[in-house]
């Protein structure tokens, strides 16, 4: 009976809005765990892990008309400043604080990773890879700032002012000390394990400190 | 959906000051029905010039509730799922126990003789109402102003008894601002000749300060963009200046309306208690400390505020939401885009509903 429920769970999990990080995503985090979901849009992600794995969801979006969606949702939003927020919490405050697809938007990088890992016992990251074979190729023969599928904007009106590859942020981890504990990369909605620097779109990892 | 007012009767309650109150009436009135586990219960908490009358229409006087748009079958607080209770507060004049009821030991109405009370006096008497009705623990107190204010003491002091609080355009404590306001509204009653140290029921009451005190909260209540909007500098019924002063334009007359109008409805007694528990309202004089008075809630709080709201402005909900995001409290927040000030939590209400129906809803499904 319950093995059936999660069967028939699963796909959805997979579809969860056609965010291939959110199925990782939900795939990490333990069961009735305290989260918190930097950026955390309309709170798809919380409604779902809430719903489903029983967690205590909280989520900061700065975007207003997205806070208001999330709280018709159910979820336990507000809008705030990522640095602001996360300067708020008391030391491992959440068992998970996730940053999905937002990393790359900060301001200072490595000041929100190490504010997470204080502020949670488990750190989750997804970001798209700038190192995809598409990006590189868009330089190379076009000689502009590249556009592509992962990165769609114009430079001048672009979200994302940090660029870096499943590479940059394996060093990153190295340097600072961090536990790997999983990571995970997707190329669409398959994930792969060779070369991920040049194949995967988005990767997610989960560490600690 | 006609609605009637109720009464219930109390032998005594033990105000903050120290004073008794003996005996105590509560109006209220009730919408939607309690479930057998009586785990729907919603308190809505009227702000300073509300009453009972939240939703349907009066038996008594065939007018719609003062957050009919809010309360009803499939609306924020829909009564088709939850049982929705709202009283007048202690020191009001539309049926509980205020400065115009009648003192028992004297047969003359209390006047200056009523004991001034608090905003957790109101709520006091409040738990009294739901011990009446059988309820042990409510699923959720609501309010915007006053209300506000009502729902977040509810939360900090009967942490036991709240599953949710919904403080809406609120504070924690009152600014110098908002009791320099009330001061001008309380002035203006109390130099009018007729208010008469309060002891007026007998005779003429203080229609005329009591009218100004409501034109200067009529201004507080719009925002700047919402006077432009709504007036101009439109001239009332003339092309020209008078040059008299009589009224020369819409926002002058519109101001006189609505001052003469809540002389019929409003005691000006009443007027000085309630803005005075306001002025008292301060979450922090318990324990020092915002972080030390929500120490022992246990609600869960869904924070709204106003963009255009300079009378209780984001400010003070942001820091409320900040102190509980601190000590890991679950708190919902968001400002509210609007144009109306002070006054949107009662007349912009579609995104208001969104967010409540959604945070009621996930409420009612785990802690119901």
């Amino acid at each position: 009976m319950a093995a059936a429920a999660e069967a028939a769970r699963k796909p959805f999990v997979g579809e969860l809005l056609g965010r291939g990080d959110f199925a990782i995503i939900s795939e990490l985090v333990e069961p009735n765990s305290k989260v918190l979901d930097l950026g955390c849009g309309e709170g798809e992600l919380l409604a779902w892990l809430a719903e489903n794995k029983g967690v205590e969801a909280r989520g900061v979006e700065i975007s207003a008309t997205k806070v208001r969606r999330a709280i018709a949702r159910g979820v336990s939003a507000y809008q705030g400043d990522i640095d602001e927020v996360l300067a708020d919490y008391s030391d491992h405050a959440f068992d998970y604080v996730i940053l999905s697809q937002t990393l790359q938007e900060t301001r200072w990088p490595l000041k929100v990773m190490r504010d997470m890992l204080r502020v949670g016992r488990h750190a989750i990251v997804a970001f798209p890879n700038f190192g995809h074979w598409s990006v590189r190729l868009s330089l190379l023969f076009t000689g502009r700032a590249p556009k592509t599928d992962l990165f769609p904007y114009e430079w001048y009106d672009s979200p994302n002012i940090h660029f870096l590859t499943v590479d940059d942020f394996d060093q990153l981890v190295r340097r600072e000390g961090f536990a790997l504990e999983r990571f995970c990369f997707l190329a669409g909605k398959q994930r792969i394990a060779l070369l991920p620097n040049l194949r995967a779109e988005v990767a997610v990892y989960l560490v600690s400190k | 959906m006609t609605v009637e007012t109720k009464s219930a009767q109390f032998d005594s309650i033990s105000l903050e000051n120290g004073a008794n109150l003996t005996p105590v009436s509560v109006a209220y009135q009730t919408y939607g029905a309690l479930n057998a586990a009586k785990s729907n219960a919603i308190l809505i908490l009227h702000a300073f010039s509300g009453d009972a009358h939240a939703a349907g229409i009066s038996a008594e006087t065939g007018k719609p509730g003062w957050w009919d748009n809010m309360i009803g079958p499939g609306k924020a607080f829909d009564t088709e799922k939850y049982f929705i209770i709202c009283s007048n507060v202690l020191g009001g004049c539309q049926g509980t126990t205020g400065p115009s009821s009648v003192n028992p030991l004297t047969g003359c109405p209390y006047g200056l003789t009523f004991p001034v009370i608090t905003i957790g006096d109101m709520v006091l008497l409040q738990t009294k109402l739901i011990d009446y009705l059988g309820i042990e623990r409510l699923l959720a107190v609501a309010g915007g102003s006053m209300g506000g204010m009502q729902a977040l003491e509810w939360a900090v002091s009967y942490p036991d008894r709240v599953a949710a609080a919904i403080p809406i355009a609120a504070t924690a404590r009152h600014s110098p601002q908002q009791i320099a306001f009330n001061e001008v509204g309380r002035q203006a009653i109390m130099a009018d000749p007729d208010w008469n140290g309060g002891n007026y029921y007998s005779g003429r009451p203080p229609g005329r300060g009591l009218a100004i005190a409501r034109m200067v909260g009529h201004i507080t209540y719009m925002s700047d963009e919402s006077m432009r909007e709504k007036f101009g500098r439109r001239l009332r019924e003339k092309e020209k200046f008078g040059f008299d002063f009589s009224v020369d334009f819409e926002v002058e007359s519109y101001l006189r309306y609505r001052g003469s109008q809540f002389v019929n409805r409003f005691d000006a007694n009443s007027y000085l208690y309630i803005t005075k528990a306001e002025d008292y309202f301060d979450l922090t004089s318990g324990t020092g400390s915002l972080a030390g008075a929500f120490g022992k809630a246990k609600a869960r709080f869904l924070v709204i505020s106003f963009s255009s709201d300079w009378l209780y402005p984001s400010y003070q909900s942001q820091e409320i939401v900040r102190v509980l995001r601190r000590s890991n409290h679950d708190v919902a927040y968001c400002e509210l885009p609007s144009n109306y000030g002070h006054d949107a939590f009662l007349v912009d209400v579609a995104e208001q509903t969104e967010v409540i129906r959604g945070f009621l809803g996930s409420t009612y499904k785990e802690k119901a």
